[in-house]
């Protein structure tokens, strides 16, 4: 599954500019992660390659298809939803796949069938019948989710999916989303940078309708001058560095970030100390902080 | 990529699912709603007039019963599209635009069936027209169906909530149907307020419609007036509808 885009541009009310000249290049089965702060342009990006809105300049390709001269050859091919999209309350969640699938053109038997598998890769097959009203929040977010990837759709965009969920409810999403990978390709906003991380096997960083930063969590890591952490669990400590970030995180934890081999060269003097202490590679929250500044987004 | 073969019949079937079967079957209370207010009209038109304006008012209820269908339809697209983000979802898939929105016009028909059913009675026994009438009156019926179903959809593309769309709906129920002389005769309006119900398309509507059941007499010119004009205003606003409404935002 191919997308690229070519100097996506788009200025909102002549003055606000959401996108600016964003370029992509992806060719991937798998899951491609969109991550920013709010207003980073996120959805705008999304929508303009789900052709739910024009760029102001600028195109995309996908598989082949121009999204502005061959809208219709791209809609055969995608599915998405919306960041705010609802579950229709006065339907079920069998009656909400099964007429999204009739709108993308199956007769109302196959649709259905191809529903209730949906529904059962997603654990929703004990529901099918209950009014969407009544289902808990993450029931609501998963049938969104059943509803596109029920259909034959090779390009899925799933804009902020997880958000609102509760960990245990995402963490079933993540694996749900892991299945479905293998032959698809999966575009996901998400505000939760541990979830870029663990399902993402490529990622791209937005700031101010720019692309900060793309590739795979180790291509992001290897791109940053500190790309391992020693954190140390100590109320007092005093360290010189020739090269590297000490950064106090609470009163008895300090972070020290810096080379591969400039953080292992003080594991030994940690081990003199008798300090508690962990190392690891930087997180995906640290290389954004590093890229846009100020933390997770929300 | 599979080829999948599509089919239209499907597109405008799930339409008609969600926006009225399903939707009927969880709030009957729909059907009353649509049922009340042609009948409510209709009812104080004929107890005012003690009888004598029930087959101009029965054929009125009928045209507001169309009205009511493009009203319905601007708020119930307005919801999808701005409430649930349903349209979102399929202006991403290959449903054209023309085929949902022909889907959710036919759905709103669906809803007035037994609002329909009990009009068409009441014109069945009380109008009096030949086989012809009745064919220019369905014809004039299906026109104004037309002109509210591309009014309600144009409208729903430019409301950004369902607030704006009641406000939508508010405005339009009293200007193309109570206002208007659709439920009693043109001659009942004193000049110069006469000239200005010409600004509604409904009038033009019930003018043919009176005309083919007896109750009123344009004459060769102005009837074909008539037609010209609705025609050409339907034609217009389905042309807006379908060229310059924002299935894909800008």
């Amino acid at each position: 599954m191919e997308i690229i885009a070519k100097s996506l541009t788009k200025i909102y009310d002549g003055k606000y500019k959401a996108l600016d000249t964003v370029d992509l290049d992806i060719n991937l089965n798998g899951i491609f992660s969109i991550i920013g702060k709010n207003g980073a342009g996120k959805t705008t990006l999304i929508r303009i390659l789900s052709t739910q809105l024009m760029p102001t300049s600028g195109t995309a390709i996908l598989n082949g298809h121009d999204i502005l001269r061959e809208a219709g050859k791209v809609r055969e091919e995608i599915a998405a939803v919306p960041q705010e999209a609802r579950a229709v309350p006065w339907l079920t969640p069998i009656q909400t796949v099964t007429s999204y699938l009739m709108w993308r053109g199956y007769t109302f038997s196959k649709a259905k069938q191809m529903g209730l598998d949906a529904l059962r890769s997603m654990g929703l097959e004990n529901l099918e019948n209950q009014k969407n009203r009544k289902l808990s929040g993450g029931q609501k977010r998963k049938l969104m989710v059943a509803t596109v990837i029920a259909s034959e759709a090779s390009i899925i965009f799933l804009d902020e999916p997880t958000t609102g969920l509760d960990y245990i409810s995402r963490k079933e999403l993540w694996e749900i989303l892991r299945k479905l990978k293998k032959d698809r390709l999966i575009i996901l906003t998400t505000h939760y940078l541990e979830e870029a991380e663990v399902l993402g096997d490529l990622i791209t960083i937005l700031d101010k309708g720019k692309i900060m930063d793309s590739g795979t969590i180790g291509d992001l890591r290897s791109k940053i001058k500190y790309p391992f952490v020693l954190k140390v669990y100590s109320p007092q400590f005093d360290i010189e560095m020739k090269n590297g970030r000490i950064s106090r995180v609470s009163d008895n934890e300090f972070f020290i970030y810096g080379s591969e081999s400039e953080i292992y060269s003080l594991v030994q003097d940690m081990i003199n100390r008798k300090v508690r202490f962990t190392v690891e590679e930087v997180s995906l929250s640290n290389i954004f902080e590093n890229l846009v500044g100020g933390g997770e987004e929300d | 990529m599979k080829r999948i073969k599509r089919s239209v019949y499907s597109q405008v079937t799930a339409s008609i699912l969600v926006n009225s079967i399903y939707a009927m079957m969880n709030y009957p209370v729909l059907l009353i709603n649509t049922l009340l207010a042609p009948l409510s009209l209709l009812a104080v038109v004929t107890f005012a007039s003690h009888g004598r304006l029930l087959p101009v008012a029965a054929e009125g209820a009928l045209i507001m019963n169309m009205v009511q269908s493009g009203t319905s339809l601007q708020g119930d697209l307005s919801h999808l599209k701005n409430d649930m983000r349903l349209q979102d979802m399929i202006v991403s898939s290959p449903t054209p635009a023309m085929i949902y929105i022909f889907g959710m016009a036919i759905s709103e028909i669906v809803y007035s069936i037994p609002t329909l059913t009990l009009l068409i009675i009441l014109n069945l026994l009380f109008v009096k027209t030949t086989i012809i009438g009745g064919m220019v009156i369905f014809f004039d019926m299906a026109t104004i169906f037309t002109f509210s179903i591309s009014l309600g959809f144009l409208l729903s593309t430019f409301s950004s909530d369902i607030i704006q769309s009641w406000a939508f709906s508010g405005i339009l129920s009293p200007i193309l149907t109570t206002l208007p002389p659709v439920y009693y005769p043109i001659s009942y309006i004193p000049y110069p307020y006469r000239y200005l119900s010409y600004l509604s398309p409904t009038t033009y509507a019930a003018e043919i419609a009176q005309n083919s059941t007896g109750f009123a007499n344009l004459g060769v010119e102005n009837y074909a007036i008539s037609w010209l004009i609705l025609i050409g205003i339907t034609v217009l606003l389905t042309y807006l509808a379908l060229r310059r409404s924002r299935w894909r935002e800008v």
